[in-house]
């Protein structure tokens, strides 16, 4: 039971991870049917610059914030400059300009930071709490994940619900046209929209990095995972990709605990499988109304 | 207010829009006729910027809006109600209500005077758009461009699909919209018989070229027109 209570509370804090990733997913595809499959490799250049600067200034919170700050900047510029030319194009056009961004950030982090994984530092202790003289899997450091999770999800889900700006936003990706009509600006929400995602995303990877080391490639299995559980939610749906995270976290801690870690990445192959067999649109589609 | 001047608009090597000139003055409506691909959508999406013209000039206010982008045009006062109503069903209603407002959000008119002028909308404001009845999206599409208090409007096709008994106020909604709040609108419809029956002027396009602009009692009289163009 001590177990299935241990591996549970270990699940939720890997499930805000993925909701972290998942959610920058969605967000560009809710926004603009492009699959972003360079994010990965974004949040990794991102949480570098977060290293670079915990390292010179010795400041957790600085390192933290310019990460943020790299993403939101980072996002733009590559919706401005490598989405914008192959916007109303087929879709494939755009799949493979990310899987080309995907490419070239990676070398490009490899040139400049070579190899070699280093370590980053957790905000908090990785040491499990201490539970009637025993430590569970659960640290303070995981407390600082799934708030700054939770945080993020409320302060995206007040963004686009209560502010004129999340209202524009959210026009332009459901109906860029009529958007326009209504004197939105088009495209300015998709280049803000690819910073916020971006930075959802930095999010993510300055939270795994202490868990995964700092490598070029090791986020990889990251956006992985993100990726299913933003389907398991239905892709569309920014409170889907949060449930699928959950969910997906949930499941590869049980299996990692009862049957092995080995099976851990054939078990997110699994669940995506099964979700897709039994509901094609995800848990949460979004509805699409009658068409009248 | 609103002056076409040899509109031509070429969708690759098909003519849609051929050397379209007509004038609509504020506080009237314009009505433009004509059957299935002769022109009309086309002519509203040159106007409103989404379509870019071969040839020709828009002028609104007595500047040339030609090449202004989209959103720009929308933002001097010319607004647009696009056919099939344009609802953005994933939006509530009064949220809808709101993105109509937010660029000009110091003149702006509230959620609650559109509710005044349509009161099936209140009872509805905070469910999705899609779950409203064809009617109610006219009223919806065109309440969010008033919202804004725009100089001009373009309608497209506001009848369509819409049951006959619906028709009626709506184009007399629009009729009162024109006399009180001094508006302009370009009314393109199928249905020639209620678009005259609150127009100023009727337009009749016919692949793409303006065979006809008089007064609607002149058109409705001119048989042949009638028939050739109207289909009845």
């Amino acid at each position: 039971m001590t177990k299935f209570i241990d591996l549970t509370l270990s699940g939720v804090s890997s499930g805000a991870i993925y909701a972290a990733v998942a959610l920058a997913l969605v967000l560009i595809w809710r926004a603009t049917r492009i699959v972003n499959f360079a994010q990965g490799a974004m949040l990794m250049i991102t949480t570098y610059i977060g290293s670079e600067l915990i390292t010179s200034t010795g400041s957790y919170v600085i390192g933290f914030l310019a990460a943020l700050a790299g993403g939101l900047v980072l996002g733009a510029v590559v919706e401005r400059a490598l989405m914008r030319p192959v916007e109303n194009k087929p879709e494939l056009n755009a799949v493979i300009v990310t899987l080309g961004l995907y490419t070239f950030l990676v070398a490009l982090a490899g040139i400049i930071w070579g190899d070699t994984p280093r370590p980053f530092p957790a905000a908090f202790s990785i040491l499990g709490y201490d539970v009637g003289g025993t430590h569970v899997l659960f640290a303070p450091n995981d407390t600082f994940i799934v708030l700054v999770v939770v945080a993020l999800a409320i302060g995206l889900g007040a963004l686009f619900r209560f502010t004129d700006f999340g209202l524009r936003l959210r026009a332009a990706a459901f109906n860029s046209e009529v958007a326009e009509l209504l004197g939105v600006r088009v495209g300015r929400m998709f280049t803000a929209g690819w910073g916020l995602a971006a930075l959802t995303g930095a999010i993510a990877g300055v939270l795994v990095a202490p868990s995964v080391f700092l490598s070029p490639n090791s986020f990889d299995p990251i956006l992985i995972s993100g990726f299913v559980a933003a389907v398991l939610g239905g892709l569309d749906s920014p409170p889907g990709a949060l449930v699928g995270a959950a969910v997906l976290g949930l499941v590869l801690s049980y299996v990692g605990g009862y049957e092995g870690t080995e099976l851990v990445p054939m078990a997110a192959l699994v669940v995506l499988v099964i979700v897709l067999l039994i509901r094609p649109t995800g848990l949460f589609p979004v509805s699409k109304g009658r068409r009248v | 207010m609103l002056r076409l001047e040899r509109l031509t608009t070429d969708y690759g090597a098909v003519r849609a829009l051929n050397e379209v000139s007509l004038e609509v003055q504020p506080g009237s409506v314009t009505a433009v006729l004509g059957a299935n691909g002769a022109g009309k959508t086309t002519l509203l999406r040159t106007v409103s910027g989404l379509v870019r013209p071969t040839a020709g000039q828009v002028s609104f206010d007595e500047v040339d809006i030609t090449r202004t982008p989209v959103a720009e045009i929308v933002r001097r006062g010319l607004a647009h109600v696009p056919e099939g109503r344009g609802v953005i069903g994933e939006l509530t209603v009064e949220e809808n209500l709101r993105l109509g407002g937010l660029h000009n959000k110091s003149g702006a008119a509230k959620p609650k005077e559109i509710y005044g002028m349509f009161p099936a909308l209140e009872e509805r404001r905070s469910q999705p758009a899609s779950r409203l009845s064809g009617g109610e999206r006219q009223m919806l599409s065109i309440g969010r461009a008033l919202i804004a208090r725009p100089k001009a409007l373009l309608l497209d096709e506001p009848s369509l699909g819409l049951a006959p008994r619906i028709v009626g106020p709506i184009m007399g909604f629009v009729r009162h919209a024109v006399d009180t709040l001094g508006l302009a609108v370009l009314l393109v419809e199928q249905n020639a018989t209620s678009a005259l029956s609150v127009a100023d002027r009727g337009v009749v396009l016919n692949l793409g070229r303006v065979v006809a602009d008089q007064p609607p009692k002149a058109l409705l009289e001119d048989e042949q027109l009638r028939h050739h163009y109207l289909g009845f």
